[in-house]
């Protein structure tokens, strides 16, 4: 008997150990970024990980960086991820509603155009798409907002996934009752669907702040560093200085730990959601 | 899932309609939305007809010659100067724009599928009165007609703008993608450009790219195939090893890894490139402990490639394990267990209980998933792109690298020195081929995606 439990405390401490081995692994770079904000450097190059000499400089030279306006692409980039996460949140949960909800002709056929359009690599349409803006003048941060809305009706997976979900006999009962479709959209199915609109907004809050890839398309041909979103301005300032003057890579590390932060609270906050989302479409099977 | 539906018989058919319906009736398959004015249904009347009326004025003014342009992409393909007699000089042509001719002819295109469809609509509608009033039944008012906008026909009113919305900024790219690639639009013809059929098709898989398609294809798959792999098997081994009993605080170590996920890719890929560099942090800290005396090749451009596979692979596995260790998890807490029960007192030991029982059981739940983070690492940009940029870069290939995936080498052929936008538009479609033959094949293996 004695043997057996200390087998298993044996057991238990490998696997602790084990754990922590890999805890470290995985959050040594992390931590790493954090040190290399505030290390003291001039050479653009954080090539040691725990930095010679503290400061905060860093941190006070991004905020004040004429070259690299970090406030003006906060603020950008706060315009355009509220703007956006209210209309796509409107219209994502709308598709999810009506897709999983009502019954009509275009119902199949659109969620199988949905499918299709999804298999296509996301930035083949680019260049299309920056002609598109160019046409209509609007290659600038209201531009931007149209390309992250315009796809939002295609992003219904979770959200349908979640409707799906809901008992039907709700929607009878308040049906039975003389309840139109818009009331029982309104008044019974949205209140019920709460943590899903959170979980939508967030995603489509966070989506700004971290594509770097159309807003550079978009936002670069206008070549004024006060227009550009975080992502991309942070990205441009690493990408310029990479070769060059690598005067500013602290500054960097610095602003992409400001810009982290929030969103990795965000995301953790979020975890569940998430994982809600694809095992509810998982478990179907 | 792509069966079709019958339809039960309409009540009459148009013919009849034509046949016996009244003036209004009649004038409604020429003016749309006269039948509707004539029962008092003013909103639906007025703007059916405002949308015939903008319609027809559109396409006189500028359609058909949107539509017509389609075949040539514009008459002038070169600059040249020519006489112009009228005013007795020499006058310079620009070549025609082709790709806002194409932009806007394809756009033509789907405005008019759209008025067909709307006319469809008029003529349903006017059927539907025409019914109505053969049987003596009651004829829907204006009031009931909107009324209905949000009971009966609620989902035409909250789909409407989400369509307008992929059609203008998904639909309308992917079909201008598609067509591109079935044009000579490259660094030789930059502004006007031409049909020319499968010619660039041609260049991908027997031209002169072809030297650098399949060898990138190859490691395409390999990489989807490996990555795939490795974050699924090891986070389901890392979500078992934090469920297992006596772990305590199990919230803050699923909370450690999921930190290193939910940093924004652009901040910890381009810093992890840092991390790794010839002088980065990496190295100094191994030659510090004394593992390796000089510096190594991680993933710069003096790497060998294989080194900088296997790195971007391991990387990789570091965004990719906390995910599916997370979704694994919430698998975990679902499975029965009476099975492992059983099995533990048959005397089956821990990894024969795994190797049997749980792992099986997670495979076939999260199988679906697994083919949807398949063909996300197909298309998995930010990785390549962030980590390595392609590098090392290989000679034998034309514009990627030897860690380039299609999609890094499509941004490339678009936005590098190459400027071929034809044959990344042929990689786009070849992609999408890819992407959707191996759906396919899951879906019929699955049974998850089936309608509930």
């Amino acid at each position: 008997m004695k043997s057996y439990q200390n087998q298993k405390r044996l057991s238990l401490i490998f696997r602790y150990l084990l754990l922590i081995i890999l805890a470290v692994a995985w959050i040594l770079p992390i931590i790493w970024i954090i040190l290399a904000s505030f290390s003291y450097n001039d050479t653009g190059f954080v090539s040691t990980f725990w930095p010679d000499k503290f400061t905060f400089d860093n941190y006070i030279g991004i905020f004040t960086n004429s070259q690299y306006p970090l406030v003006s692409w906060i603020i950008n980039t706060l315009i355009v991820s509220i703007l956006s996460m209210i209309i796509s949140t409107f219209l994502t949960i709308s598709v999810a509603y009506v897709l999983s909800r009502l019954r009509f002709s275009f119902r199949k056929p659109f969620m199988q155009i949905a499918l299709v359009l999804g298999m296509f690599p996301g930035f083949m349409s680019m260049i299309a798409l920056y002609y598109i803006l160019k046409g209509l003048n609007m290659l600038n941060l209201g531009g931007l907002l149209l390309v992250y809305v315009g796809g939002a009706g295609l992003g219904f997976y979770v959200a349908k996934g979640f409707f799906d979900t809901v008992p039907f006999s709700i929607d009878e009962a308040a049906e039975i009752d003389g309840a139109t479709k818009w009331q029982i959209f309104m008044h019974v199915d949205l209140p019920l669907a709460k943590p899903m609109i959170v979980y939508t907004a967030l995603t489509a809050f966070i989506g700004p702040w971290t594509d770097f890839i159309f807003s550079g398309i978009i936002l670069s041909t206008s070549g004024n560093p006060k227009t550009y979103t975080i992502a991309y301005g942070l990205y441009n300032m690493v990408h310029n200085t990479k070769g060059n003057a690598t005067a500013y890579f602290a500054e960097f590390v610095a602003g992409c730990v400001i810009i982290a932060i929030p969103i990795t609270i965000l995301f953790v906050f979020m975890q569940k959601f998430y994982v809600n989302g694809i095992t509810a479409g998982a478990e179907k099977g | 899932m792509f069966r079709k539906k019958k339809h039960a018989a309409p009540e009459a058919t148009f013919k009849e309609v034509w046949s016996k319906g009244n003036i209004a009736t009649k004038l409604s398959f020429f003016f749309m939305g006269s039948n509707a004015l004539a029962n008092k249904q003013w909103v639906k009347g007025i703007a059916l007809l405002l949308a015939e009326v903008a319609f027809i004025a559109w396409f006189v003014f500028s359609g058909i010659s949107a539509i017509s342009m389609l075949s040539s992409l514009g008459p002038i393909k070169n600059k040249k100067v020519v006489y112009d007699n009228a005013q007795g000089v020499y006058i310079t042509k620009q070549p025609s724009n082709s790709v806002l001719i194409l932009l806007f002819g394809l756009l033509a295109i789907i405005i008019c599928i759209a008025m067909v469809y709307l006319y469809i609509v008029n003529l349903r509608s006017t059927r539907k009165n025409y019914v109505l009033q053969r049987d003596g039944k009651h004829i829907l008012t204006n009031k009931e007609e909107l009324a209905n906008l949000f009971d009966s026909r609620l989902h035409d009113t909250l789909m409407t703008f989400p369509i307008i919305g992929i059609l203008c900024f998904t639909i309308l790219p992917t079909i201008f993608m598609i067509s591109m690639a079935f044009t000579n639009y490259n660094r030789q013809h930059p502004i006007a450009f031409s049909w020319t059929g499968f010619q660039a098709f041609g260049n991908v898989l027997s031209g002169d790219l072809s030297g650098t398609f399949f060898p990138v294809l190859g490691w395409t798959l390999v990489w989807a195939v490996a990555a795939t792999a490795t974050t699924f098997f090891f986070g389901v081994l890392l979500a078992l090893l934090i469920e297992s009993k006596g772990i305590k605080h199990k919230g803050f170590w699923r909370t450690i890894f999921v930190i290193v996920w939910a940093v924004p890719q652009f901040v910890s890929l381009l810093m992890m490139a840092q991390f790794l560099d010839y002088q980065g942090a990496l190295n100094n800290i191994l030659m510090n402990i004394g593992w390796i005396s000089h510096p190594l090749h991680f993933i710069d451009s003096q790497a060998s490639p294989l080194v900088a596979r296997i790195t971007v692979i391991i990387v990789n596995m570091w965004i990719g394990i906390p995910v599916s260790m997370l979704v694994s998890t919430a698998i975990i807490q679902n499975l029965p267990t009476d099975q492992i029960e059983a099995a533990k007192i048959d005397g089956a030991n821990a990894l024969q209980v795994f190797k049997s029982i749980t792992f099986p059981q997670i495979l076939f739940v999260m199988a679906p998933s697994l083919i949807q983070q398949f063909i996300g690492n197909i298309n998995n940009f930010n990785v390549i792109f962030l980590l390595t940029g392609g590098a090392p870069m290989n000679n034998k290939y034309n514009g990627a690298g030897s860690t380039d995936l299609l999609v890094t080498w499509l941004y490339n052929l678009t936005f590098g020195q190459e400027q071929r936008y034809n044959a990344s538009a042929v990689l786009g479609i070849l992609i999408f081929i890819i992407s959707a033959v191996f759906s396919l094949i899951a879906y019929r293996h699955t049974n998850a995606f089936k309608e509930g």
